[in-house]
Formats: C-alpha cells, sequence, structure tokens
C-alpha cells in the first residue's frame, strides 16, 4: 500500500488547486454576470471590426 | 428645452484622475443590447470604461475627470433607445455583495473538504468491512484530519461567530448546538484517530458545515437578487427638480437639492421636496400625503410636501429641511412612538432552537452518565454521548426553514412582491385581518376616465390625442386612452385654460367649459371634469380615481381565506363609502389622521388580532410600521416604502393575495419540515444512545434527512 503515501496527497493537491482556480475566478468577478456572460460569447463583435 | 441637467451628483471618484458612475438601465431585453450600449458608451470622448451587468441591469462608466458632463452619457443610451437612471449604491448593498462573496468563499472551502474526506471515509467503511490494515486507516484518519480541521475553522466562521453573539447576548440560537456539535464532533475523532480507533466523524462535520453553507448562501443570493431589483426601481422613480442658480434653471436630481435651494415646479410635476410656496399660485393634489383627493389651492407662503402634484400654475419652492412642517413632524413623531412600541417577533427557527438545544444537550449527558452507572468506561461514555450529539447536530432542523424561505421568496418575486424584511414570509402567514388604505391603494395611483362608455369612441380618441400635448394631470390620465396615436401637430397649450389645435380644418378644444365654451357640465359626483370641442360635437369627460381592476376579487379571495378587512382613509368620507359598498367591506373609516389610524390599529393588536397594513401614503407610514405586517404598492411616498414589510409592483392588488397565500403555505411548510426534523431524530436518537452509530450511518441519516426537508420546500412555489 506504499503507493498511497504518494496517491493520496497528490488527489488533494490537484483537489487543491480546483480549490484556488475557482477563488481566483471568483475573485476577479467572472461571477458577477452569470447572464452576461452566457450572452457575450455568442457576441461577433470583433469579428466586424476586422471587415 | 434647452435645460441643462446636472448629474455630478452621481459621479464619485474611481481612482487616477477618473470618475465613475452607475446607471440603471430600461429597455434590456436581449444579448445584443450589451454591445450596443458598451460601444454607444464607448464612442463618447474620455471613456475609459463601460460594461454592462445584464444580471443587474446596471450599467458602470468610468471617464477621465473632466473629460465630459455625466448627462451625456445618459443622452447617448436616450439616443439608441435606453433610458438610464444614474444611482448611488446602497452601502447596505455593498455590503451584502461583500458577504455573498465571503460565503461563496467559506461554501468552496467546505465543499472541497467535504468532497476530499468522504473519499478517504468511504475507502474506511469499504476497508472495514473488508481487510484494511489499521495502519492505512490511521494514515487515511490523519489525512482526514488534516483537511478537516482548517476546513471547518476557516468555512465554520460564520457559525462561530453567530454562536459567540448569541451567547454574549444570553440567549441561544439555532448556531449555539451547531457549533456545539463540530467542536465536538472535531475534538473526538482527532482522540479516537490518535488511539487509532476505526471510527473518525470528520466527514459528518464538515458535511453538516457544506449543507448548512449551500442553504445560507441560497438564501442571501435570493435576497440580493430582490435587494438588485429594488435598487433599480428606486432609480427608475429617483425624481428630478428644476433648481434655480443665479437666474438659470438646472435639473438635477431630488437628492442634490439642499436647504435654501429654490426649485420651479411647473404644471403636473409633482413638488421635489417640502418647502415654502415663494411665488405663484396653484392647485395641488395631496393624496400620497393625506389620502384627501380633493384638490388645496396653494399661494406665497403656503406649506407643501414633497410628493404633492401640482394642477394649474407653475409654482416656485422655497426648499426646507426635510422634516419640518407640522404633518411631517407629527409622522416622525409617531413613527418614532410606533418603532418603540413594536415587540419583537421570535421568529419560527430561534424558537425551535430554544427548544431543540437544551433537550438535545441534557440527552447526550444523560446518555454519558447512563452508560456509565451501567458500567462503561468514561472513553466509551463520552463517545456515545458524542456520537448522541452528531446524528442529532440540527442539519434538517436548521436547513428547514431557510430552505422554505428562499423558495417562497422567489416564488412572491414573480408574483411582484418584493421583500424588504427577512421575516416578513412567516408575519405574513399570522396576519388575521387586513387594513386597506383607499387612496393608491385600493384605487390606482393615477386618476383615470370613468365615463369612457358615455362618450362617443372617435371623440374620445381625439380627446386623447390632443391632451398628449398637454402635461396638466387631468389631461394626462385622459391621454391614456389614447391608443398609440401621436398628438396633433401645432397644438397650443393656453396654462390653466386647455389646449387646442385644427384637427380636419376645424378648431378643437380641450380644457375647461369656459376656454370650450360650455355653461352647464352635469356634474358627476367627485370627479373632475374636462371638455373636448370639435366642430358639432362635445364630450363632458369625467376623471376620477378608480378603483385598480382586480380589486373586487382580491378582496373577495381574501375574505374567503377567512381574513378580517377594513379601510381607513385619509379622505372624505362620501369617496370612501362607495368604495367600501363595492368591495363589500363593511367596515370602514373616513377623515382619519395618521395619530387616528395607529389608535385603531393598537385597538385590533389589543384584541389579539395580527394586523396586515396595506398603504401607500405618507400619512399610513407610521401605521405600517405599528402592524404586525405591512405592505406597500410601488408608488408610495418613500419614507413609507421604508416602513413595509415587503413592496407589491404593477396596477394590479393581485401580488396582496399572493403574497398571503404564498405565505401561509410557506409557513404551513417550515412547521411540516420541522416536525420532520424531530421525527428524523426521534427514530435516530434512540439508535444512538444504545452505541450503534457508525461514521456510515451518520452519514447517510444527515443527507437523507437535509435531503428531504429541501425537497418538501420545494414545494413552496407550486402554484394554489
Amino acid at each position: 500500500m506504499n503507493v498511497l503515501v504518494y496517491l493520496v496527497p497528490m488527489a488533494l493537491g490537484l483537489g487543491l488547486a480546483g480549490l484556488f482556480a475557482f477563488l481566483w475566478a471568483l475573485r476577479s468577478g467572472q461571477y458577477s454576470d452569470v447572464d452576461g456572460a452566457a450572452l457575450r460569447v455568442l457576441s461577433d463583435d470583433d469579428i466586424e471590426r476586422e471587415c | 428645452m434647452t435645460e441643462a441637467l446636472d448629474l455630478s451628483l452621481y459621479a464619485k471618484p474611481a481612482g487616477a484622475g477618473t470618475l465613475g458612475m452607475d446607471l440603471a438601465v430600461e429597455g434590456v431585453s436581449c444579448g445584443a443590447c450589451i454591445n450596443r450600449i458598451e460601444n454607444a458608451v464607448k464612442k463618447l470622448p474620455g471613456i475609459t470604461e463601460a460594461r454592462l451587468n445584464f444580471t443587474n441591469r446596471r450599467l458602470h462608466v468610468a471617464w477621465a475627470d473632466g473629460a465630459l458632463k455625466p448627462a451625456q452619457i445618459v443622452t447617448a443610451l436616450e439616443k439608441i433607445g435606453y433610458r438610464g437612471h444614474p444611482f448611488v449604491p446602497l452601502r447596505a448593498e455593498e455590503e451584502e455583495a461583500a458577504e455573498a462573496r465571503r460565503l461563496t468563499r467559506y461554501l468552496a472551502v467546505a465543499g472541497f473538504a467535504a468532497m476530499n474526506i468522504m473519499l478517504l471515509s468511504v475507502s474506511v467503511w469499504s476497508g472495514n468491512a473488508t481487510d484494511i490494515t489499521p495502519e492505512t486507516r490511521d494514515f487515511f484518519h490523519w489525512a482526514s484530519a488534516l483537511i478537516a480541521l482548517p476546513a471547518a475553522a476557516y468555512a465554520g466562521q460564520p457559525f462561530f461567530r453567530s454562536a459567540w453573539r448569541a451567547l454574549k447576548a444570553h440567549t441561544t440560537n439555532m448556531d449555539v448546538p451547531i457549533t456545539i456539535g463540530v467542536a465536538l464532533a472535531l475534538a473526538m475523532s482527532l482522540v479516537e484517530t490518535a488511539h487509532h480507533a476505526a471510527h473518525a466523524y470528520f466527514d459528518s462535520a464538515i458535511m453538516l458545515l457544506f449543507f448548512l453553507l449551500i442553504g445560507r448562501t441560497l438564501d442571501h443570493a435570493m435576497r440580493r437578487k430582490t435587494r438588485a431589483v429594488a435598487g433599480n426601481l428606486a432609480a427608475v422613480k429617483a425624481d428630478t427638480a428644476h433648481r434655480f442658480a443665479g437666474g438659470e434653471l438646472v435639473t438635477v436630481p431630488v437628492a442634490a437639492l439642499r436647504p435654501g435651494d429654490r426649485v420651479l415646479v411647473k404644471p403636473g410635476e409633482r413638488t421635489p421636496a417640502d418647502g415654502k410656496v415663494v411665488g405663484g399660485t396653484s392647485e395641488i393634489d395631496e393624496s400620497v400625503i393625506t389620502g384627501e383627493t380633493a384638490r388645496r389651492a396653494v399661494a406665497a407662503g403656503a406649506q407643501v410636501y414633497a410628493g404633492s402634484l401640482n394642477f394649474h400654475g407653475a409654482l416656485t419652492v422655497n426648499v426646507s429641511a426635510a422634516g419640518q412642517g407640522t404633518l411631517i413632524d407629527e409622522i416622525e413623531r409617531l413613527l418614532d412612538k410606533a418603532a418603540g412600541a413594536k415587540s419583537r417577533v421570535m421568529r419560527l427557527a430561534d424558537r425551535a432552537s430554544r427548544v431543540y438545544a437544551p433537550v438535545v444537550h441534557a440527552t447526550a449527558a444523560l446518555t454519558a452518565i447512563g452508560w456509565l452507572i451501567a458500567g462503561a468506561s468514561l472513553h466509551d461514555a463520552l463517545v456515545t454521548a458524542i456520537a448522541v450529539l452528531i446524528i442529532t447536530c440540527p442539519c434538517a432542523l436548521a436547513l428547514a426553514i431557510p430552505a422554505v424561505q428562499v423558495v417562497a421568496s422567489g416564488a412572491l418575486f414573480r408574483a411582484g412582491v418584493i421583500l424588504n424584511a427577512g421575516d416578513a414570509i412567516e408575519r405574513l402567514a399570522e396576519a388575521d385581518t387586513v387594513v386597506f388604505d383607499k387612496t393608491g391603494t385600493l384605487t390606482l395611483p393615477e386618476p383615470r376616465v370613468i365615463n369612457a362608455a358615455a362618450i362617443a369612441s372617435d371623440l374620445l380618441q381625439m380627446a386623447a390625442r390632443l391632451a398628449l400635448s398637454s402635461r396638466h394631470p387631468l389631461a394626462v390620465a385622459l391621454s391614456r386612452e389614447a391608443s398609440g396615436a401621436a398628438p396633433f401637430e401645432g397644438a397650443i397649450e393656453e396654462p390653466g385654460q386647455g389646449v387646442r389645435a385644427v384637427i380636419g380644418g376645424t378648431e378643437a378644444r380641450l380644457g375647461s367649459p369656459a376656454f370650450c365654451g360650455v355653461d352647464d357640465v352635469t356634474p358627476v359626483a367627485d370627479a373632475s371634469h374636462i371638455i373636448f370641442r370639435h366642430a358639432g360635437g362635445v364630450a363632458e369627460i369625467a376623471i376620477a380615481q378608480i378603483l385598480r381592476p382586480d380589486a373586487v376579487e382580491v378582496v373577495n379571495g381574501l375574505r374567503a381565506l377567512g381574513l378580517h378587512l377594513a379601510i381607513l382613509s385619509g379622505d372624505r368620507c362620501a369617496v370612501v363609502e362607495p368604495v367600501a359598498d363595492k368591495l363589500g367591506i363593511t367596515y370602514w373609516q373616513g377623515k382619519v389622521t395618521p395619530a387616528d389610524k395607529i389608535a385603531f390599529i393598537d385597538a385590533l393588536k389589543a384584541q389579539g388580532r395580527r394586523v396586515l397594513m396595506v398603504g401607500d401614503g405618507l400619512n399610513d407610514a407610521p401605521a405600517l410600521a405599528a402592524a404586525h405586517v405591512s405592505l406597500s404598492p410601488i408608488s408610495a411616498a418613500d419614507l413609507t416604502q421604508a416602513q413595509a414589510d415587503a413592496v407589491f409592483l404593477g396596477d394590479r392588488l393581485q401580488p396582496v393575495l399572493d403574497a398571503v397565500v404564498t405565505a401561509r403555505r410557506a409557513r404551513r411548510l417550515m412547521t411540516e419540515n420541522l416536525w420532520f426534523a424531530a421525527l428524523y431524530n426521534a427514530v435516530a436518537v434512540p439508535v444512538a444512545i444504545v452505541g450503534l452509530i457508525t461514521p456510515l450511518i451518520a452519514a447517510l441519516a444527515m443527507s437523507g434527512s437535509s435531503i428531504s426537508v429541501t425537497l418538501n420546500a420545494l414545494r413552496a412555489r407550486m402554484r394554489p
């Protein structure tokens, strides 16, 4: 069972990475306008400017 | 009109030589609006940031200081068809946003910890049933402890703080047993792990925090959503005033007015602030303030209150400090008294926890003593006692009420009722008497044409179109009958008399009888008259306050629910009586002062009644504060709305009935959930007392009871 000695910390590390990614997203305001974000991705604004 | 608009009140420093402003935007309906609005605003000179929040329909703009006037932003929005209403975010709203972010962080940490500990716990449980080595189990338990202890210390803060506050105030709340349960479960598990025991309860403690945080976060998110909508409505409602500034007129937001300012109130406008008339004569409608629908003549020297509707002439008003003038003083005094007399209603959750906490703690103590007497070791007795605490840990109990609260306030929100007070639902459910104000509450806030059926429809349409060219309040009421037509070209308004225009080669006149050359008017009781004359046709149009379109059905619906009904109005008895007759309300009073209203409500209270007060006028504010629970239409005076427990939107009275029905259903579900949690404990506690609980059973019981309580709460959203 020696494999657990590094597998369990690795699993925890991955989980922590996910947690910090979420906290970072929260801090940078990515959850402040969830309805808007769903619509902004559909906007062709950048393409229009090129032509 | 080339009057300058000054919005500098709303521009706030946003760092590094820039100014920022927030606007509530009307008309945002689809995704394409986001780009149109942001691009239009970004084209203005000096704009550094323009971002539309689609979720709450708010635009944040920042610009280099001095590069543009804030009014240009509003104009730019108007050009592309949106109305922007600048506002200053309320301190309370900002604090709630910060609290929401904090709660989400706690929730994220608790969720991370719960999932990882459960991963380890499931391995231990299945290992215990098969062939796990004690070394591996210890390793898993220590790993769980490593995650659980810091996670609980961080994510448990809202509960620990609230429990500490309650204990310091020598009371108890639901957070006290939660804190004790979590702390003891963690401490016991740590000791057990050090002694290489088979069972540890790290997962139970963290899962409890995780579930409770979900409830709290949702509750908070719902409150924030309604708060944002209420904030936008307030921004839309905020009026402007015409202020004299060195011989010029400047349009400023009402919030920018200071005592001593002079403002011009044009015909058809509402007085922006309390003050004294210094020039001009007119008639004003004070129904928003006193409930009285008859107009009062004012001239220089008269006191006017914010919200009075000006009829004929332009008035110059000297703004006085808020709360000056006899009526306002009286209302302030009554408000203070009502607030002082208000007994704190104990919330259902607090009542439940007051029974629950001592019972559970006594049971745990008795379990330990019982096992000691039966000859068990101190260690075993304590472990069993703590298992009792863990199994009763009030997960279902603590979720029972917030879960219903979230679903019910969502249902109310969709029905057009915005809650101001957190415990309004519980108090609404308890109401057994409804006291209505008349003007603006049972009747529509704005007057309407009442004899439309008696007038030839083409004549009425023409009159309504002509009325579009006037700002006189009666003309505004008449113009509501116009079906989407444009005003006539070349219409001329004669101040104080009426409007005229040439239609189809002949002159049409709309206004007073004298202006239209009509001598005798057949008066309709308590209505104002306006005459329309075109070619040979003459129409006498009667305009008065009318009942809300569904008032009769709603009042009948409330009566069917077994509620007693009454009307208290500041208006004349002759006007109140027909309204009461039509609604079938036998108990009514007219000419009631604010003090009388409070006295009436106090008398009902003394009989043991719980009064729901529905009112909109400034004169209703003290009564709203004194009542058990109160509702206001969105058109109510600001001071009044601040006293109401909930505000309802729209022209219909239906939200009042919906609010009572939904609140009663929610209250029933809350009680059901509490009984369910009690039943669950009645089954689980005996099992724990005899010492048969394992961490697996605890985890199953906790998730099972929490999920069933939450599912039951979802029934609060069903339509009756």
